[in-house]
């Protein structure tokens, strides 16, 4: 009797398991699910609750987020876009890396009628996921990326020191802090593309954007005297560097101004969250590139990340629109600036955090992040080139004429404007 | 029709043959030999981004060998792959067979350092390429913190930065890594020379050095055959200890850029500096491919001929 109670109890839970599970699975089905690919692993609750407002939304949609590695994300991406699969929605970058995935016509193609919320971005943004052959946008931007100088409030405050306005500020300023004994810059040469945030966050202000506008019309090239002087100055700057900065990486200088050890580090705005998080009692500001004298403007290096497409392939592309439109909201462009420190390009959006409400500040002033926004485009790519001539340069093995020269010539070789 | 016991046995016998032979035969043309052959015609195509476009015939070979882009680069990559398959042939080959040696002369505690000298290679080479990277940091690695030690402080270097040390430093962590590899190897052929040759020679009074000279390094040929082999197929594919510890780009400024990191810039692009450009890079592999093969088979049959039957 015992025993038959028990096989009936049995066989009713078995059979209430199995009713359950075609009950979901039917539930599932009416469900469109959309798989959305990013290469920000470290995002993953952020975008996790996103999902899930956005669910409350649209509840017949799903979202499935997964991450892949940022070092391999383009060439699983690309492998699986040529081989015709791929998610529905897909986080892409910005610039050449765009191209070389829009060209083929993975992505599919966006537009004020399609995406009305485009119109929530500056030009600027827009462009930077912008096809220069078509003029077409092919996603939604996501974050606006500055190269400035992080500083440790604390140690300046303890060393008696202010946030420098000119060069010749800068200078002394370093000279203060090392006469008491602290690193200036935290920032190693070692890894290549540190180059190119360096000189960036520190030169700027002093190339300026009609040194921009020159390049690009083709009225000055790269062995222009504003590019020269600028590469000499960051030169001489690079004394106060970590010790031994050829040899430091990225990584380990890092370590080194989280740990509270070095005084400024000059980079992207994204680096603030990240040295938050590592060391949550950092006390942190910013400022942008000092000036060569005073009242000229002060600028920062600016671009954007990369936006949110569409797979033209997806056979859910009007779920997966309404899940990048989402994404293109104010609403979404505040969360994103609020919850990961990193500033949205959205219009209109409300930053509660003090050190990126400086950051968009600052971000009002700007020119081109240059070589990732105009010359990321061919081989050798102006970033490849700036940033192993400058490596060389700081390491004492070509002057900045030389630097200058080869970078030059490197771009001469495609780009039409300096071939006159 | 009545089938014989004979020809059944043979049906048999072919089928299965068959089952043993078909499943590796399909796995290895889908896996290696469709991908190799789909390279080689890749690298005819000129590419747009991922989207494949003209055919340009070796156009893209020539941009690889001797454009004015890609030539200096690969030329110089070639040449850093040229130093290091010499100097590991020295240091990981070498010194694996004067440590095989030691080993085989079974001297106190050989048991242990046999396993010792085997560790490393177990080790995944992520691992060994970020101890490597630890080890060298100019401000709290262990090398130079010994040289501070012992007060060597002039030979104290920003080694993974500095142009004139990376390689050799990439070269002698590659070394640590594999060099018991070649160490186990050589024991064992030493160990399979018959102990009535090294007597006679012993007894005929031979110095140590002519013993290693004219009888162990002789009668070990065939492992010297596969090691130089593997050597020379290992370095032109180097890899993973340059990625590990200089990034892709061969930081700094080229000194360490191998064809493995080329390759890889190239066909897949580098995240933070440039664009992929996959024609390119399948003419390098196809071209890379070919080079091993070519040259790898007329090593071995050079060093097939110097081995002596006993």
């Amino acid at each position: 009797m015992m025993r038959d109670n028990m096989k009936l109890t049995r066989r009713i839970l078995m059979g209430a398991a199995v009713g359950g599970y075609l009950l979901s699975g039917a539930a599932a089905m009416a469900k469109t699910e959309l798989t959305f690919w990013s290469w920000r692993q470290e995002d993953k609750a952020f975008y996790q609750d996103i999902i899930k407002k956005f669910e409350a939304k649209e509840p017949e949609i799903s979202v499935k987020f997964e991450t892949y590695a940022p070092e391999n994300y383009q060439t699983i991406l690309s492998t699986a876009l040529a081989a015709g699969r791929g998610p529905d929605v897909i986080q892409v970058r910005a610039y050449g890396n765009l191209e070389t995935i829009a060209t083929p016509g993975y992505l599919l193609a966006l537009d004020k009628q399609s995406v009305p919320e485009l119109a929530n971005f500056p030009d600027s943004a827009l462009a930077a996921e912008t096809v220069r052959a078509d003029g077409k946008v092919y996603a939604v931007p996501f974050a606006t990326q500055t190269m400035l100088v992080v500083y440790n409030k604390k140690i300046f405050k303890d060393a008696g020191v202010n946030p420098p306005q000119t060069w010749d500020e800068l200078v002394a300023l370093t000279q203060a802090l090392k006469a008491k004994n602290i690193t200036p810059f935290a920032n190693g040469t070692a890894t290549a593309w540190q180059n190119e945030t360096i000189v960036a966050a520190l030169l700027s202000s002093q190339l300026g954007k009609q040194f921009e506008d020159d390049i690009v019309s083709g009225k000055a090239n790269f062995t222009d005297a504003r590019f020269v002087n600028a590469l000499a100055k960051l030169k001489d700057i690079s004394a106060n560097f970590s010790p031994n900065f050829t040899g430091v990486d990225y990584p380990s200088s890092q370590q080194l101004f989280v740990a509270g050890r070095a005084a400024m580090f000059a980079g992207g705005s994204f680096e603030v969250a990240n040295f938050k998080s590592q060391n949550p009692s950092l006390d942190l500001g910013v400022f942008a590139s000092p000036v060569a004298k005073a009242g000229d403007e002060r600028l920062i290096a600016r671009y954007y990340d990369g936006g949110y497409a569409v797979n033209a392939k997806s056979d859910k592309k009007d779920a997966a629109v309404k899940f990048i439109r989402f994404l293109a909201t104010p609403d979404y462009g505040t969360a994103f600036t609020n919850q990961l420190k990193n500033l949205s390009p959205i219009k209109g959006i409300k930053i509660e955090d003090p050190i990126t409400q400086d950051v968009a500040k600052l971000a009002d002033n700007s020119m081109s992040y240059l070589m990732l926004v105009r010359f990321r485009y061919q081989e050798p790519s102006g970033s490849v080139l700036l940033q192993s001539n400058v490596q060389k340069m700081l390491a004492g093995q070509q002057t900045p004429e030389q630097a200058a020269a080869e970078i030059n010539k490197g771009i001469t070789t495609y780009y039409k404007p300096f071939q006159k | 029709m009545p089938v014989s016991p004979k020809q059944a046995r043979t049906l048999k016998h072919r089928s299965w043959v068959a089952f043993l032979v078909i499943p590796p035969i399909v796995f290895m043309s889908l896996f290696v030999v469709y991908p190799i052959l789909s390279a080689f015609a890749y690298a005819f195509y000129e590419w747009r981004g991922l989207a494949r476009g003209d055919f340009v015939g070796l156009a893209n070979f020539k941009d690889v060998l001797f454009g004015p882009t890609m030539g200096p680069v690969v030329w110089n990559a070639f040449l850093h792959n040229v130093y290091a398959l010499i100097a590991l042939m020295i240091i990981q080959n070498g010194g694996g067979f004067l440590l095989a040696w030691l080993l085989y002369k079974e001297p106190f505690g050989f048991r242990f350092h046999r396993v010792a000298v085997f560790v490393p290679v177990v080790l995944s080479t992520i691992i060994v390429g970020f101890l490597w990277k630890l080890f060298l940091n100019p401000n709290f690695g262990l090398v130079n913190q010994a040289l501070y030690s012992v007060g060597l402080d002039a030979l104290a270097k920003p080694w993974l930065g500095d142009s004139s040390t990376a390689l050799g430093a990439l070269i002698l962590a590659n070394a640590w890594h594999f060099v018991g590899f070649p160490t186990l190897v050589y024991l064992a052929g030493m160990q399979r020379i018959p102990s009535e040759i090294i007597e006679a020679a012993r007894l005929d009074g031979t110095t140590e050095w002519q013993l290693l000279k004219n009888v162990v390094w002789p009668l070990v040929a065939p492992s010297t055959t596969i090691l130089f082999t593997l050597l020379f197929i290992g370095a032109f594919n180097w890899f993973e200890i340059p990625y590990v510890m200089v990034g892709l780009d061969g930081s700094p400024f080229g000194s360490t850029d191998v064809l493995g990191l080329v390759f890889y810039r190239t066909a897949f692009g580098n995240q933070s500096a440039s664009i992929q450009n996959f024609g390119q890079g399948s003419a390098l592999a196809t071209i890379l491919f070919l080079f091993i093969v070519v040259f790898a088979s007329l090593l071995t049959l050079w060093l097939r001929r110097r081995e002596i039957q006993f």
